[in-house]
């Protein structure tokens, strides 16, 4: 899932994501995000930092509580290296500074995705070494 | 500009006025104060102690005259009470009474006579040829034959010389008969010529009539009113002494001292410049006056040049203040312009951003079957791919726009300066060798660990090297760069001998947007970010360049106070 407040950038990346075979949905904010992913099992969040509203790191924040298992994305306007570190602290996968090349996005998003894959795989395992 | 000057001058030039003023006032009105109560009051004691010199003196002399008058006439009727009319008749014999007296007495008994009821002279004795001379008519005659005894004013009488007569009245069978004695005007003069102060005190004896009973020392025929004044007023002081003082004719301050002598029938006067008597006072006021002129103009000296110092130092300190002021203000323009660019930057990034995105998926689409083999194809994939290019310039741009106000990566880290600058130069050594550029290092040898942020001193330091690589491009040269220690600063110094920057340019090199690249090669953001950066650091850069030689950037990074003790 794409989550960014300017939705041409929004939609055209979603577009492209597709044109590269991921399921890609895009929202415009933060509470969006929140709410889709209630209803939606999502594998990988890409966020933007800056939004009106809640703003990336509270959103990030929310994702980690409620889904653990959701790997986020980070994307920041080139200067705020600071709350994208901040943002690797509380728990995001990587970020990136737009304008991203979109290569380097899709195999963020495979690397996340991959690393979500093992962290279900064991957390299964142990659901199932402990009910057995 | 120049009228700005001016008022500025006319500013410091009333406030030295002011300063001066103030101080000499201050300084020399206590003392005008002070020496003129002082001068008063001994002007006043020294009034008094001469007034009372003056009495003192001119009464001893009363008494002395007194004495005198009292003693000659105590002799006369002595002699008329001692010896007989007859035997005084007798010339011979009267002739011995007077030798008898000149010889005790000297020279002051002149002549001796006896003179009858009737006024006739019937004995005489003395040098002058004066037997049986009439006196019927003689005033002291008959003022003798009234009271017992007489002392006439002086006269000339019958000799035609000044005199005056002592005589005394006995009686012989019922008839009053007068024995008078001429005393010399010499002898008695001189008891009061010799009463001399100064250079213009002098004494002398009028009668009642204001006539001169003595020869005065100098003329005084002109105005006689203090004399008469004091005969006026003789019953105020019977036996005392009077001092006054007034002008005379010339305008001169003259000190009168009169006494009455002879139970009020003479006055002896004592009179004196008052300039004389009191020159010791007039010499004192003088030399009082000469040291106040003195101190006076020492003070006006020093006032001026306390003044003249201190305006000095507050022009400068004006001047200092303007400068300060001066850097405040190009700081805070530095920093406004800072947020300007950073706003800008942030709503660039967004748009541009998009349209790299959408550019992005242009691309995607160019792949699909329908469009394969299209004749312009490959102008597409060109036009698309220079949208790129140019985005990404744009990102760069703004990139620098916003490290420029401040926002990059400026955590502060331990830094090892010689390690920084040699990973720099080893970054620039392939464009330099493009250039045809020597690189020499010279490095301060264990240089204390820095606490700044590595990012933003190589990105100062990469931006000087890069500059200085950007000026002998052309030409090739010689790039130095240095570290030294100074105090509590380490300088970076880097050197480079190619074309310099020309003065006018110098003052704006820190400008952002300032350069003399041509467009789209520099964003004129390097040194204002540098500028920025070491200022925050709490060091300075400052840049030397001489046209045809060189130009020399001095990066002074401060050391952090402990960490300059360990070192």
């Amino acid at each position: 899932m794409l989550v960014d407040d300017e939705v041409e950038f929004a939609d055209t990346l979603a577009k492209r994501m597709k044109k590269r075979k991921l399921i890609t949905s895009s929202v415009n904010s933060g509470e969006d995000a929140l709410e889709f992913l209630g209803q939606n099992p999502t594998d990988v969040v890409i966020l933007d930092v800056k939004m009106p509203g809640i703003d990336g790191i509270q959103t990030l924040r929310e994702i980690k509580q409620q889904y653990p298992l959701i790997e986020v994305i980070m994307l920041t306007g080139h200067a705020n290296v600071e709350v994208a570190i901040q943002g690797m602290e509380i728990g995001a996968f990587d970020y990136l500074m737009k304008p991203m090349a979109i290569d380097d996005l899709v195999y963020k998003i495979q690397d996340a995705y991959k690393k979500k894959s093992i962290h279900v795989e064991k957390t299964k395992e142990r659901l199932q070494s402990s009910s057995g | 500009m120049d009228q700005d000057k001016g008022t500025h001058n006319g500013y410091y030039y009333s406030l030295t006025r002011n300063m001066l003023l103030v101080i000499i006032l201050v300084a020399i009105m206590p003392m005008i104060v002070v020496s003129s109560i002082i001068l008063y009051q001994f002007d006043i004691s020294y009034h008094e102690k001469v007034h009372a010199h003056l009495e003192e003196l001119v009464l001893k002399h009363k008494h002395n005259i007194d004495g005198f008058l009292k003693q000659k006439l105590g002799d006369i009727r002595l002699l008329g009470k001692t010896f007989s009319y007859e035997e005084l008749r007798d010339e011979s014999f009267l002739r011995d009474r007077l030798e008898l007296l000149q010889e005790i007495y000297g020279p002051v008994f002149v002549d001796l006579g006896v003179v009858n009821d009737r006024g006739i002279q019937v004995a005489y004795a003395g040098p002058f040829k004066l037997g049986k001379a009439l006196y019927s008519n003689a005033k002291w005659f008959q003022m003798a034959m009234k009271s017992d005894h007489v002392k006439s004013d002086v006269f000339l009488g019958l000799r035609g010389i000044p005199h005056f007569i002592i005589a005394v009245r006995e009686n012989y069978n019922g008839q009053p008969w007068i024995l008078r004695a001429t005393v010399d005007f010499v002898a008695f003069n001189n008891l009061v010529e010799n009463i001399r102060i100064g250079e213009t005190g002098f004494a002398f004896i009028l009668n009642r009539r204001g006539e001169f009973q003595t020869k005065p020392l100098f003329d005084l025929i002109a105005n006689k009113e203090p004399y008469t004044d004091f005969l006026k007023d003789s019953e105020k002081f019977q036996d005392g002494v009077r001092i006054i003082e007034r002008d005379d004719d010339a305008g001169n301050k003259v000190i009168y001292v009169a006494a009455l002598l002879k139970h009020g029938d003479w006055l002896l006067v004592y009179q004196q410049k008052a300039s004389d008597a009191f020159s010791d006072l007039r010499r004192t006021l003088r030399v009082t006056i000469a040291i106040m002129l003195l101190a006076g103009i020492c003070i006006v000296v020093i006032a001026f040049i306390l003044s003249k110092r201190m305006v000095n130092r507050v022009a400068s300190a004006d001047q200092e203040k303007e400068m300060m002021n001066e850097q405040i203000v190009e700081t805070g323009k530095l920093a406004s312009v800072g947020e300007l660019a950073s706003g800008i930057a942030h709503e660039i990034n967004n748009p541009v951003a998009i349209m790299v995105e959408e550019a992005g998926w242009i691309e995607d689409l160019l792949e699909e079957e329908e469009f394969r083999g299209g004749e312009n194809l490959d102008e597409f994939k060109r036009a698309l791919e220079q949208i790129r290019t140019q985005g990404r310039r744009c990102k760069e741009i703004t990139h620098k726009l916003l490290s420029f106000a401040r926002k990059t990566d400026s955590r502060i880290q331990d830094v090892q300066l010689n390690d920084l600058i040699e990973e720099l130069i080893a970054l620039s050594a392939q464009r330099a060798k493009f250039a045809n550029v020597d690189i020499n290092v010279n490095l301060q040898e264990n240089p204390p660990i820095l606490h700044v942020s590595q990012t933003e001193l190589q990105q100062i330091l990469l931006n000087l090297i890069n500059n200085a690589l950007d000026a002998m491009e052309k030409t090739g040269g010689t790039l130095n760069v240095s570290s030294e220690l100074e105090g509590d600063y380490i300088v970076v110094e880097v050197e480079d001998d190619g074309p310099g920057i020309p003065e006018a340019n110098i003052v704006r090199i820190f400008d952002p947007f300032f350069t003399t690249k041509p467009v789209g090669k520099g964003t004129g953001l390097g040194l204002s970010i540098c500028y920025g950066i070491i200022k925050k650091m709490g060091g300075d850069i400052i840049v030397k360049s001489t046209m045809e030689v060189g130009t020399t950037f001095r990066v002074k990074i401060p050391i952090s106070k402990d960490e300059q003790t360990e070192a």
